[in-house]
C-alpha cells in the first residue's frame, strides 16, 4: 500500500474547509450552520407553499391534486415548523445566547454539534420521500387513522415518523444544552434578573422543548410500532383508540407553538429596546409573562380537540386556560409599546420587522381568543379561518421575529450589516404580501372553505379571494428573493460594521464582530441590566474584566457527532424501508460511535496568551 | 472557576473531595442529566397514560388478573430495588476514592440488573404463551411498550455501567470518570423509580382491578 500517499490525502482532507465545518464545536459556527440548514428548508417549504397557492388560483384547477396536494401541504407544514422555524431560532440562540450571558462557550459543545447534524439528517430523511416512494400525506398533525397503513400506504408516513424522531432528538439535546449553559455558565454578576430578554425566552423555550418533545417521541414510537410491527394502539377493531395520538401530539404540539414564539418575543424585546434607546419597559413583568406563557402552554393542548367530543367540562376548562394566555401576552404587547413611548426610535430594518410584528401578532392573538371558545370553534374548525390564525401567529410572530433577529445580529455573525435599502424593500414586500395572503383567508374560512382541500367551485364565490391570497403569497416570495439578493450583495461588499453598529445595550456587542472563537478574552463583570449600555453610560468603552488574562481552554473539534448522525440516518432509512437489518445496523453504528466518544481521551486545548493578545482588538473596540 | 474549586476544597478539607463536582464540565454533566431525567419522565408519563387508556382493551384475550403472578414480579422488584442500594454503595466507594469498592458494588449492580432482565424476559415469554402478544390487542401493545421501554432502559444501563467500569479500571477515579459514574447512578435510580410506578400501576392495580 502507498501509505505515504494515503497519509497526505488524509492530511489534505483534514485541512479542507468543509471538514472544518463538519467537525466544528464552536457555537457561533454551529449557529451559522443552523442558519444555512434552516434557510435551505425555508426555500423548500416556501416553494411548497407557492405550489399550494398556484393550485388554488382557479376553481377546479388540476395542477396539483389528490395525494400530491396532500403531500404538499403535509410537507409544507412539517418543514416550516420543524426544519425552518426551530433551526433558525436555534441559529440565533447559538449565536447570541452564550455571548449575551458572557460565556466562553456552551455547556456541551459536542451535543451542540450533534443536535445540528441530527436536525439536518431528519430534514433530509423526510424530504427523501419526494424521491423514493412518496412524501408524508396525512397532514402535519399526522392524525391516525389517516396515517395508518390502511389509509396511507407506502413509506410516506415512515419518512415523517423517522425524520421527526431523528431531528427531535437533536432538538431535545439542543434545548438541554441551552438550559445548562444559561444556568451554569453566566458571567460573574449576570444574575437571572439581569439577563437580556432573548436569553430569558431562549431559556424558557428550552425548558418547553425539554418537557414537550418526549411526548412527540412517545407518540411517534406508537405510530412506528403500529405501522411497522403491527401494534394496535390506534386500531379500534383491536381495542385501540385514535384519540390517544391526538392527545400525545398536542401535549407536544401546543407547547411547540410557544417554543417557536417565545424566542421571537425575546428578539422583539431586545430589538425594540435597542432602537428606542430605552431600557425595556417593565422588565420584571416581561420575564414573569414569559414564564407564565411557558407554563400555560402545557395546560391548553385540548383546545385543538374541541370537536373530538371530549365533552363540555374538559372543553370549558381548556377554553378558559387558553384565554388566560391572552393576559401575559397582553402584558408583553403593552410593555413593547411603552418601551417605544418617548423613545428615540430609529427605524432600521430590524426595528421595522419588530414594529410590524406588534399589530400582526395582536391580530393573530385576537383570532386565537376567538378560536378558544368551543362553541365558536365548532364553526371555525378545519376552515381557512384556522389557517389564517396560525399563519398570523407563526409568520407574523416567528418569521417576523427571525427576520428582525437576522438583520439585528447579522453584523455580529458576519462582521458586516445587511443593506438597509434592500432590507426595507424586503420588509414592505413581505409585510404587505403577508397581510394580502392571510387576512383574506379569515373570510375565505368564514365563507366556508375547508382547509386541506385542493379545490373549490366557481359557484362558491371564493375565486377572487383565493386569487388575492395567491398574489400576496407571490409578493412574499419576491420579498424573500430580495433578502437573498441582499445577503449576496452585502457579503460581496462586506463593509466592516464594527463591534457595536447599533449602539446596543447587551454584552454581545462588547466584543469584536465576528467574535474570536473564545468570545471573551477575559470574562466580563456584569454590574447592571443592559450590562454594556451601563458601562457606556459610565464612560467606559469596554466591560470591566472579572478575572486576569489567562490561557483559554477550548474543546477540540470532533467528527464523531457527524458519524453518530450518519448512524441514525442509516437506521432511519432502514426502518422506512422496513429492513430490520439496516435499522439495527444503523443503531449499532450509533452505539459504536457513542462508545468511541466515551472512551476518547480528548481534553481539548489551550489558546496561549500571546495569541489572545495579538487577536484582541480591545484598543480599537469602539466602533 | 479556579477560586470556587479551591474554596470547595477548603471548606470540605476534612471530608474527601467529591471529584465529580470539582470541574465545571462535571457540574454541567450532572445538571444536564437531571434535566434529561425530567425529559425521560415525560416520555414514561406518556406511555403510562397510553397504558391506562388501553388496559381494559383485551378484546377477549387474557387480562391482567389472569396473567400476572405477584410473587414473581415482587421478586423482580426486590432485585431491582436492591440494585439501587448497591449503586449507592458504589458511589460511597467513589467518594472514598476507593476504586476496588466502587468497582465491586457497581459490579453487583450490573449483575442484579441482569437478573432482573432475565426474569422480565421469562415473564414476557410466559405471557406470549398465555396468548398475550404485542399485536394481539391494544392492551398487549401498550403493556409491552411500557414494560419494554423500561426493560430497554435497564439493558442500556447495564451496558453503560459496564463500560464505565472498564474506564475506571483503565483510568481510575478521576475528574473525568467520576461525573460519569455519578450520572449513571442517577440514571439507575431513575429506572428503579419508574419500576416502582410500574409495579404499582400495572401489576398491583391490575391485579386488584
Amino acid at each position: 500500500m502507498t501509505g505515504g500517499y494515503n497519509k497526505q490525502w488524509l492530511e489534505r482532507f483534514r485541512s479542507h474547509w468543509l471538514w472544518d465545518w463538519i467537525t466544528t464545536v464552536d457555537h457561533k459556527k454551529i449557529g451559522i450552520l443552523y442558519l444555512l440548514g434552516g434557510g435551505f428548508f425555508f426555500i423548500i417549504g416556501g416553494l411548497e407553499a407557492m405550489l399550494i397557492r398556484i393550485q388554488l388560483f382557479f376553481p377546479n384547477n388540476d395542477f396539483m391534486v389528490g395525494r400530491e396536494f396532500n403531500e404538499l401541504l403535509t410537507m409544507h407544514g412539517t418543514t416550516m415548523i420543524f426544519f425552518v422555524a426551530m433551526p433558525l431560532l436555534f441559529a440565533l440562540m447559538n449565536v447570541a445566547v452564550p455571548l449575551q450571558i458572557g460565556a466562553r462557550d456552551v455547556a456541551f459543545p459536542f451535543l451542540n454539534s450533534l443536535g445540528f447534524w441530527l436536525f439536518l439528517a431528519g430534514g433530509i430523511l423526510m424530504n427523501l420521500g419526494w424521491f423514493f416512494g412518496n412524501a408524508p400525506d396525512a397532514g402535519w398533525t399526522n392524525y391516525v387513522p389517516i396515517a395508518a397503513n390502511e389509509y396511507s400506504a407506502g413509506p410516506g408516513i415512515e419518512y415523517y415518523v423517522l425524520g421527526l424522531q431523528i431531528s427531535g432528538i437533536g432538538t431535545l439535546i439542543g434545548g438541554l444544552n441551552f438550559l445548562v449553559t444559561i444556568i451554569n455558565m453566566r458571567a460573574p454578576g449576570m444574575s437571572f434578573l439581569r439577563m437580556p430578554l432573548f436569553t430569558w425566552t431562549a431559556f424558557v423555550a428550552s425548558a418547553l422543548i425539554l418537557f414537550a418533545f418526549p411526548a412527540l417521541t412517545a407518540g411517534l414510537f406508537l405510530v412506528m410500532f403500529e405501522r411497522i410491527f403491527g401494534a394496535a394502539f390506534f386500531d379500534v377493531a383491536l381495542g385501540g383508540n385514535p384519540v390517544i395520538w391526538q392527545h400525545l401530539f398536542w401535549i407536544f404540539g401546543h407547547p411547540e407553538v410557544y417554543i417557536v414564539i417565545l424566542p421571537a418575543f425575546g428578539i422583539m424585546s431586545d430589538v425594540i429596546s435597542t432602537f428606542s434607546k430605552k431600557r425595556l419597559f417593565g422588565y420584571n413583568s416581561m420575564v414573569f409573562a414569559v414564564l407564565l406563557i411557558g407554563f400555560l402552554g402545557f395546560m391548553v393542548w385540548a383546545h385543538h380537540m374541541f370537536t373530538v367530543g371530549l365533552g363540555p367540562v374538559p372543553n370549558s376548562i381548556f377554553a378558559i386556560a387558553t384565554m388566560a394566555i391572552a393576559v401575559p401576552t397582553g402584558i408583553k404587547v403593552f410593555n413593547w409599546l411603552f418601551t417605544m413611548w418617548g423613545g428615540k426610535i430609529e427605524f432600521t430594518t430590524a426595528m421595522l420587522w419588530a414594529v410590524g410584528f406588534i399589530p400582526t401578532f395582536v391580530l393573530g392573538g385576537v383570532t386565537g381568543v376567538m378560536l378558544a371558545s368551543p362553541a365558536a370553534d365548532f364553526q371555525f374548525h378545519d376552515s381557512y379561518f384556522v389557517v389564517a390564525h396560525f399563519h398570523y401567529v407563526l409568520i407574523g410572530g416567528t418569521v417576523f421575529g427571525l427576520f428582525s433577529g437576522a438583520y439585528y445580529w447579522w453584523p455580529k455573525m458576519f462582521g458586516h450589516k445587511l443593506n438597509e435599502t434592500l432590507g426595507k424593500w424586503h420588509f414592505w414586500l413581505f409585510f404587505i404580501g403577508f397581510h394580502l395572503t392571510f387576512f383574506i383567508q379569515h373570510f375565505i374560512g368564514l365563507f366556508g372553505m375547508p382547509r386541506r382541500h385542493f379545490t373549490y367551485q366557481a359557484t362558491d364565490g371564493l375565486t377572487l379571494l383565493n386569487q388575492i391570497s395567491t398574489v400576496g403569497a407571490f409578493m412574499m416570495a419576491i420579498g424573500t428573493i430580495v433578502l437573498a439578493i441582499n445577503i449576496y450583495i452585502s457579503a460581496k461588499k462586506a463593509i466592516p460594521a464594527g463591534n457595536d453598529p447599533w449602539d446596543a445595550r447587551t454584552l454581545e456587542w462588547a466584543i469584536s464582530s465576528p467574535p474570536p472563537e473564545y468570545n471573551f478574552a477575559q470574562l466580563p463583570r456584569v454590574r447592571a441590566m443592559d450590562a454594556f449600555w451601563h458601562e457606556k453610560m459610565a464612560g467606559n468603552k469596554t466591560m470591566e474584566p472579572a478575572g486576569p488574562l489567562e490561557p483559554i481552554h477550548m474543546p477540540s473539534s470532533t467528527h464523531l457527532p457527524f458519524f453518530m448522525t450518519l448512524g441514525f440516518f442509516i437506521s432511519g432509512l432502514g426502518w422506512v424501508f422496513r429492513s430490520l437489518e439496516v435499522g439495527v445496523l444503523g443503531l449499532v453504528m450509533v452505539a459504536l460511535v457513542m462508545f468511541t466518544h466515551s472512551f476518547n481521551h480528548d481534553h481539548g486545548y489551550y489558546i496561549p496568551l500571546k495569541d489572545i493578545k495579538s487577536n484582541d482588538p480591545k484598543k480599537g473596540a469602539k466602533a | 472557576m479556579a477560586s470556587t474549586e479551591t474554596q470547595q476544597a477548603q471548606t470540605h478539607a476534612d471530608a474527601p473531595v467529591q471529584l465529580e463536582k470539582t470541574t465545571l464540565e462535571g457540574r454541567n454533566k450532572i445538571l444536564g442529566f437531571w434535566l434529561f431525567i425530567g425529559a425521560e419522565t415525560v416520555l414514561f408519563a406518556c406511555l403510562f397514560g397510553t397504558y391506562l387508556a388501553l388496559q381494559q382493551s383485551t378484546v377477549g384475550g387474557p387480562n391482567q388478573g389472569e396473567l400476572f403472578s405477584i410473587p414473581l414480579v415482587a421478586l423482580a422488584t426486590v432485585i431491582l430495588l436492591t440494585s439501587s442500594l448497591t449503586s449507592v454503595l458504589g458511589i460511597v466507594g467513589m467518594h472514598q476514592h476507593n476504586v476496588k469498592k466502587t468497582q465491586f458494588w457497581f459490579g453487583v449492580t450490573v449483575l442484579l440488573g441482569l437478573a432482573f432482565l432475565i426474569l422480565e424476559i421469562y415473564e414476557f415469554y410466559h405471557y406470549v404463551h398465555e396468548g398475550l402478544g404485542f399485536t394481539s390487542n391494544a392492551f398487549g401493545s401498550s403493556f409491552y411498550t411500557l414494560l419494554g421501554t423500561h426493560g430497554a432502559h435497564v439493558a442500556f444501563g447495564i451496558v453503560w455501567i459496564t463500560g464505565l467500569m472498564i474506564q475506571v479500571a483503565k483510568q481510575g477515579l478521576t475528574k473525568v470518570t467520576t461525573p460519569k459514574l455519578y450520572v449513571a447512578s442517577l440514571y439507575w435510580h431513575f429506572v428503579d423509580v419508574i419500576w416502582v410506578f410500574i409495579f404499582t400501576v400495572v401489576y398491583l392495580m391490575g391485579k386488584v382491578g
